[in-house]
Formats: C-alpha cells, sequence, structure tokens
C-alpha cells in the first residue's frame, strides 16, 4: 500500500493520527509524518484515516493500476 | 475542408497515435504521464530515467527516512491510474538531436519523440573539493540511494555530525540529529539558517530553535577544508574562523544544480537556473522563441509568473512540479484555446525542531515582514512579507490553519500590512526591514528564486555551443 500526505494541504487538524497511529503520526503540535508504504496490515485502519481528513490530504493507492509492476 | 478542422483532425490524431517522451522520471514526469492518459492521449508513452528506482517521494527522505523509522526504499510514489508506459529506468538521456526529434541516451539509443516533456529536475551540489570529496563519511542528500547510505550512518552513532548549509533541508536533518540524539554542528556562511529562503528576521527566529535544542550552530563561517585519517575517512573540518572540529559524518547541503548539461548544443533556453518556458510550460529556445513540441516541468523549469511582475520563477517544490505536470500534460494535448497557464502560488512546508513550518508566495520578493499572529516565543505565529504596499508572501510557524487567509489575499495583491484578522494580534504589529540577502549569493538561494524578466537574465549562463 502507498500513500502520500499533501502537506501543503494538510491543516494540522489530526484526526487521522489515532486512527492509523503506526503510519501517522504528529512531530510536534502540527506537523505529520507518515509511513509511505506502510504494511498491507494496516489496510483498513489507512483506508478509516484518508477518510477522516476534513482537508482530503492523504493520497491513497490501495490497489495499484494493473501496469505498476512492470515498473 | 477549413485549416481549422485540419488542425483540429491533427490533434486527434496526435492524441490517438503519437508519441510522447518524457524525460525524468520523478514527482513531475509520473504525474505528467498520469495526466496524458486522464486527457485521453493513447499513443505511446515513453518515461526515461537516470536512476534505477520507480518513482519515489523524496520530503520523506530528510525527516521520516533518515530517522531510520522509514527505510528508504518504502516512499514508492502512490499511481493514480495505470499508464501503459515504456519505461527506461536506470539510463541517462545525454542529448537532444531537436533536427530529428530524438532524445539521445547514455546506451546510446535514439528514443524518438513528437512531443517531449522535459522534467530532469535538479541534483544536489557536490563538495567543492574533488580530492576531499572522496572521503569516506561525506554525504550529500538528494536521492533515496543518498538516503539510504546517510541513514545507515547515522545509525552507527557517529561521535559528531557537521552539516554544512542552514537551507530546509540542512535545518531538517540536524533537527533528525538531535532527535536520535547525535552531537551535530551547523556551520552556515550566511548570518542564520534559512536566511536565503525566509530572510533575517524569521533566520534569527530558526537559529534559537535549532540552539534550543541542542544544534551547535556556527553563522557566517564556511567549512573551508576536511580532513581524512588513514582509512581515507573524514575526521575533522576547518572552519574559516580558524577553528577545526572533529566530526565522524559531514553532510553536504549545499543547494541543488539544475540537471540542464544533456540538452547543451540543443538551442534551448537553458542556464543555471533551469530551463525557461512560459506560463503553458513551453520551452523557449535560446533565442527567446518558444518552441511548438517541447514542455517543461517540474524543479528545472523557469517560468514567467504574473504575481511577481513577469519575472521568471525557479520553483523547487513539490506542489509547484505536481501542478506543472498535470499543466504541461494538458497543454501538450490541447490547442491554443485548450491551453491552461501554469500559475502557482508557491507552497512550501518543512517539519523540523517539532515545529511545522509552512508558507505560501514567494517571500524574497518581499523587503519589509509584519507579525500578524501568535507568539514568537510560543513558536505560534503568523508573518507577511509585502513589497510596495501589497502582501507577496505569508510563513506560518505551528500556525498553518491561517495559511489559506493570507494566500488569498497573496493572490488578490492586497494591501501591505494586511488587515489584522480581529484575533490573537500581536502587540508589535508594525512592518521591519525583512532582511533577505542577496540572491545571487551562493549561500542564500531559497528553493524559490526570482530570476530576472527573460530567459537569458539573471545568472542564466550560458553553456558554450557544442561545434
Amino acid at each position: 500500500m502507498r500513500i502520500v500526505v499533501d502537506l501543503n494541504r494538510c491543516l494540522g487538524y489530526a484526526q487521522c493520527v489515532p486512527l492509523a497511529p503506526d503510519v501517522l503520526q504528529l512531530q510536534g503540535e502540527e506537523a505529520l509524518a507518515y509511513d509511505p508504504n506502510p504494511d498491507d496490515s494496516q489496510r483498513q485502519r489507512v483506508a478509516r484515516a484518508v477518510a477522516s481528513c476534513p482537508v482530503q490530504a492523504i493520497i491513497l493507492e490501495m490497489d495499484p493500476p494493473a501496469d505498476r509492476n512492470t515498473k | 475542408m477549413t485549416t481549422a478542422s485540419l488542425v483540429s483532425d491533427l490533434v486527434t490524431t496526435f492524441k490517438a497515435e503519437g508519441r510522447i517522451v518524457i524525460v525524468g522520471a520523478s514527482l513531475a514526469g509520473l504525474r505528467a504521464a498520469e495526466a496524458l492518459r486522464d486527457e485521453g492521449f493513447t499513443g505511446s508513452l515513453t518515461l526515461i530515467g537516470d536512476e534505477p528506482h520507480e518513482p519515489y517521494d523524496r520530503p520523506p527522505l530528510s525527516k521520516q527516512v533518515l530517522k531510520g523509522w522509514v527505510p528508504a526504499g518504502n516512499t514508492k510514489l502512490p499511481r493514480m491510474r495505470a499508464i501503459d508506459a515504456d519505461w527506461r529506468l536506470g539510463v541517462a538521456a545525454t542529448g537532444l538531436d531537436r533536427a530529428n526529434r530524438e532524445v539521445l541516451l547514455a546506451n546510446g539509443d535514439k528514443v524518438p519523440y513528437d512531443r517531449l516533456l522535459i522534467a530532469t529536475g535538479v541534483r544536489s551540489r557536490q563538495w567543492f573539493n574533488p580530492e576531499e570529496a572522496k572521503l569516506k563519511g561525506l554525504f550529500t542528500l538528494r536521492t533515496s540511494d543518498d538516503a539510504a547510505k546517510l541513514q545507515a550512518a547515522l545509525k552507527a552513532r557517529p561521535g559528531r555530525v557537521l552539516i554544512v548549509g542552514a537551507g530546509f533541508i540542512g535545518s531538517e536533518m540536524a533537527s533528525v540529529c538531535c532527535d536520535l540524539g547525535l552531537p551535530v554542528t551547523v556551520a552556515e556562511r550566511s548570518s542564520a539558517p534559512l536566511v536565503g529562503a525566509l530572510g533575517g528576521v524569521i533566520g534569527e527566529i530558526a537559529a534559537k530553535m535549532q540552539r534550543d535544542a541542542g544544534v551547535d550552530l556556527r553563522t557566517g563561517v564556511a567549512v573551508e577544508s576536511l580532513e581524512g585519517d588513514g582509512d581515507g575517512h573524514v575526521r575533522r573540518a576547518k572552519l574559516s574562523d580558524g577553528t577545526t572540529l572533529d566530526v565522524d559524518v559531514v553532510v553536504a547541503s549545499l543547494g541543488s544544480i539544475r540537471n540542464v548539461e544533456w540538452l547543451e548544443g540543443a538551442q534551448l533556453a537553458t542556464g543555471f537556473w533551469g530551463l525557461a518556458c512560459d506560463a503553458g510550460c513551453r520551452a523557449f529556445d535560446i533565442n527567446g522563441v518558444v518552441t511548438d513540441n517541447i514542455f517543461v516541468a517540474g524543479d528545472i523549469a523557469r517560468a514567467p509568473h504574473v504575481l511577481y511582475e513577469y519575472q521568471f520563477l525557479s520553483i523547487e517544490h513539490v506542489d509547484a512540479a505536481v501542478l506543472g505536470a498535470q499543466t504541461a500534460a494538458n497543454n501538450m494535448v490541447n490547442l491554443e484555446t485548450g491551453r491552461r497557464p501554469h500559475l502557482p502560488l508557491p507552497q512550501f512546508w518543512s517539519g523540523q525542531f517539532g515545529v511545522n513550518i509552512k508558507g505560501v508566495g514567494v517571500c524574497s520578493f518581499g523587503d519589509e515582514i509584519v507579525f500578524t499572529q501568535g507568539s514568537v516565543e510560543d513558536r505560534r505565529f503568523a508573518v507577511a512579507y509585502g513589497r510596495k504596499g501589497r502582501i507577496v508572501a505569508a510563513v506560518t510557524f505551528n500556525h498553518g490553519k491561517w495559511l489559506e487567509y493570507y494566500g488569498a489575499m497573496i493572490e488578490r495583491s492586497a494591501p501591505f500590512p494586511p488587515p489584522p484578522p480581529g484575533y490573537d494580534v500581536p502587540k508589535d504589529a508594525e512592518p521591519i526591514p525583512a532582511r533577505f540577502p542577496d540572491p545571487r549569493e551562493p549561500t542564500g538561494i531559497p528553493d524559490v528564486v526570482l530570476t530576472g524578466h527573460d530567459p537569458t537574465s539573471r545568472g542564466a549562463e550560458f553553456r558554450p555551443k557544442a561545434r
């Protein structure tokens, strides 16, 4: 699974953090850090975190497009 | 049949059967490829990249990866859709033959194109002394491989890390060293960290943040030489103030160099600040005439911006790369009336020392600064930058929710100082000089640079023409 958080868009509401704490973490009050390629065991948590974001800043690739593994 | 319908047929045919080559297989290249398919381009699509890796996200490299939380190979970018491309990874483009419309590759191959997107980005500036550059323990940080090596060196718990250069990346790396409990010295030639991007007033605040976190910050000094031990591993650094430091890891964080060399002889408007293009991402040739079939996106692009007196801007930001790539893709497969401008309001962020620094606009275009909200002491505040009575940029420290408020004002060139938001206004809300260094000073180069008004001005040094 792959994610990118658009940290320009992210406003630090941190709704996502408790939903997937192994993937999304706050550094200080407002700066979000994340694991861009989390383990598949995190799928459900990440999906919830994505849905929880008030500004929809988390870009998620849950299922890779068919041609991804060709590169 | 009218000329208009002939041209329209041509575009339809190109979208169905054309050949598009993208040189540069990182964020801009990938997002452009996806946008081209979204636009209905079904012709052949080739992505050429000098790194062997598929496109990955770079911002985490100086943060999560160095810290050891995320492995360097685990920042691969999510794909927005299938792109059905021919990937040529691990082989650099070495030349461009415009007459025959071919990209030349390091392995001797030639890749033909009908339309070309140039997105070769930047690389990190290497240590200036080639002998010292061979020392073990000396690093730069730009690629995933760089990050893997540096992370391994930090994991071995060096006695002291020296970071040369206190721009955003250098400062982020210093922050990681503090988090890891590693003794770290930062040497910066100018007066303070972040001074090129944010000016001297904010630089002083950034300096205090570093010192409070335990960084041994030395400003106004250059690192003149490095010395190695018998194994060729760096052990000492000599500073311009006469002091020496015992160090085991040195990171040269000296800014970036645009990857334009492969375009030598192609008669395009390349130079120190990148490849000049119009606001629609079409490359200029060496005479400042716009080309029809060559487009530019990402860190290598240099384009005029209406908000900044039409000066050419070079922007090394994630946001500008994605939006530029999408605009370039649109303009590659549409006629004049369907073209869009790429006029981003530059945006950036940097997480360091537990503070979220965010910005909008071009700070160094301003000459005055005013604290508009919050408290410097609490490291939670907003500032606005002004020039000639209008707001041109804003920066927040742990106050990012307010950035949109300022962004909207910048877009409409609202008055400076901006009207107070009526909340949390500091007492000393008077404009003061923002104290930017000359952008041409080597250490003061910010990641958004105003580079003059025409394709060849402000340090756009011509490379010698190939004979």
